[in-house]
């Protein structure tokens, strides 16, 4: 029954939501980042984290500490969490915690064909493939060369097969093709999820619905942005933008045609919660990107979601502020190895 | 009439007595009446006299223990599977929210102390027709129903909502070990409802004299 998921969510959920809002009492405070961005080395650094939840995650380390190490750490521990909710998850949950992986799943797979087209050796790339979107036959993406290879031979068995109807078409991998691949593989991907959360409803839906109309939006800016001077042409742009957000679809209309960067924040001044995140960027020094406009918006929302009990949006919230925790953390120690200090407190506090 | 029990002769009377004796085959939870005795069965006071009160009290009784226990059951679940959850980062719960168990349990322990008053009114009786019986008998058999029936319900709805609350409670004690027993306020008057239950139908059943 929609609307009533307080009787029986707990049947089967109880218990990890349970545990994922107890991870969530472990995320880095301001105070930690405080703490964090007063170090001197990365040593201090890791000693500042023990006192935290990771604990003793960079014990085993032997040798210098780098910025790589600790990011790879970061990710394995955030790797074993969500792999202790995915193994431990009914379904409906069990689809749901996969959607959250697919995500980094086309990550990987547009990674690894980038970086064969490079000439790039298959054993340099699977490392920086992010874990959480690992499959098993990640390693043969290397050997297509065209899409329809790429989806006959290797993705067809895996859960990406659903999201490659829109991209099949005989071209040669290239570089633009590459990268019109990745947006269509991510709109599919983000309509299938968005009609996913719908079905389930409650509050599910009510939580989930925001946050991925915000990432819908978010995606139809950043492509129009980057799309200035390249030759994507504005019909193969408007094919690109995901339609499950709230810009659909008079507002995509109008990002399809914007031609600079001025009309594109005109478009984002109808819809307030836009106007307000365009208002604080700037390309100066002292102000913020506006990616990290859109991290901190998204940041936002996720927070929002451990309002409710009794619904799935606590778990992708959960993965989403990890991930901008890892960024954190990555970012002060970069700014802390480099002894580039001015903009360390340039990360987006949380909690 | 033949030696039948006094409850099945309603029933068997009318052309489609045979019939109609059947369960209903249709989905509909209806009782015993087809297309055929439709007009003829269909009568409310016949029904309500010709039915034992042995029926209408029994049913009380199972009603009072069996939805006091659902209520009961639901409400633990709701809110163990919470404590455990939240009792992996912050041991310190587990021990303290045992309590919105307790208070869950309760509801189970009004049901059954009601069964039992109940049934302990129940008292053979003799009498065969309508005008045998009496009308204390069926006073006794309507009010043993709607005693079982009212706190079955009452406790039902109050071991849910004790449940959910427990479950946020157990959940924010995690977080903030302050809140536990500003929400425990909170539960505390959602266990009031079953209590209300069972005072209404002690109320009820004060005055029932069988046989």
């Amino acid at each position: 029954m929609p609307g009533y998921s307080e009787f029986y969510f707990n049947v089967d959920h109880g218990y990890l939501e349970g545990l994922v809002r107890g991870f969530k009492g472990g995320i880095l405070t301001s105070a930690d980042y405080v703490n964090l961005a007063q170090c001197e080395t990365l040593e201090d650094l890791k000693l500042h984290l023990q006192t935290t939840d990771y604990g003793n995650f960079l014990a085993n380390e032997t040798g210098p500490l780098t910025v790589s190490t600790i990011d790879e750490k970061l990710k394995t521990k955030l790797l074993t969490e969500f792999h202790y909710f995915r193994n431990h998850a009914f379904e409906p949950l069990a689809t749901f915690l996969n959607f959250v992986t697919y995500n980094y799943m086309i990550d990987n797979v547009i990674l690894l064909i980038t970086g064969t087209l490079h000439q790039r050796p298959i054993a340099e790339l699977v490392p920086k493939c992010h874990p959480l979107g690992s499959f098993e036959q990640m390693e043969a993406v290397s050997i297509a060369s065209n899409p329809t290879e790429l989806f006959n031979a290797i993705l067809v068995d895996t859960p990406l097969a659903a999201f490659f109807q829109d991209c099949l078409s005989e071209n040669d991998l290239d570089e633009m093709n590459i990268e019109i691949m990745r947006n269509k593989l991510y709109k599919s991907y983000l309509e299938a999820f968005y009609k996913f959360c719908e079905k389930q409803g409650g509050t599910t839906a009510e939580i989930m619905r925001p946050i991925l109309e915000f990432e819908a939006d978010r995606r139809a800016f950043i492509i129009t942005i980057n799309s200035f001077g390249t030759e994507l042409s504005k019909d193969d742009r408007e094919k690109l933008y995901p339609t499950c957000g709230k810009l659909y679809p008079e507002g995509l209309h109008l990002l399809a045609n914007a031609d600079d960067y001025e009309q594109v924040k005109c478009v984002a001044e109808y819809y307030a919660e836009y106007k307000a995140v365009f208002e604080g960027v700037g390309s100066g020094t002292g102000e913020k990107t506006l990616e990290d406009a859109f991290f901190e918006h998204e940041v936002k929302l996720n927070v929002l979601a451990f309002n409710n009990q009794f619904h799935f949006g606590v778990f992708y919230a959960y993965v989403k502020l990890k991930e901008q925790e890892c960024r954190n953390i990555v970012w002060i120690a970069e700014c802390i190895s480099q002894r580039h200090r001015t903009k360390i407190n340039n990360y987006i506090p949380i909690f | 009439m033949d030696a039948a029990p006094v409850f099945l002769r309603g029933s068997l009377r009318g052309p489609g007595a045979a019939i109609a004796a059947l369960p209903s085959m249709s989905p509909s939870p209806g009782f015993c009446f087809t297309v055929r005795a439709w007009e003829e069965d269909l009568d409310p006071c016949r029904f309500l006299t010709e039915t034992s009160p042995y029926m209408w009290s029994n049913l009380g009784i199972g009603l009072a223990i069996s939805l006091s226990v659902v209520g009961a059951a639901w409400g633990i679940y709701i809110t163990g599977s919470s404590i455990i959850g939240g009792g992996v980062k912050a041991p310190r719960i587990k021990t303290k929210n045992l309590v919105s168990i307790i208070f869950c349990e309760a509801v189970a322990i009004y049901g059954i102390i009601m069964a039992i008053v109940i049934s302990n009114m129940a008292e053979p009786f003799t009498g065969v027709t309508p005008e045998e019986i009496g009308a204390r008998n069926y006073h006794a058999g309507f009010s043993m129903f709607g005693a079982g029936l009212t706190v079955g319900l009452c406790n039902l709805f109050c071991g849910v909502c004790v449940g959910i609350v427990g479950s946020g409670a157990a959940l924010a004690d995690a977080q903030n070990a302050s809140l536990f027993v500003k929400i425990l306020i909170v539960e505390i008057f959602g266990s009031a409802i079953g209590l209300f239950g069972v005072i209404v139908a002690i109320l009820q059943t004060s005055k029932v004299k069988m046989g």
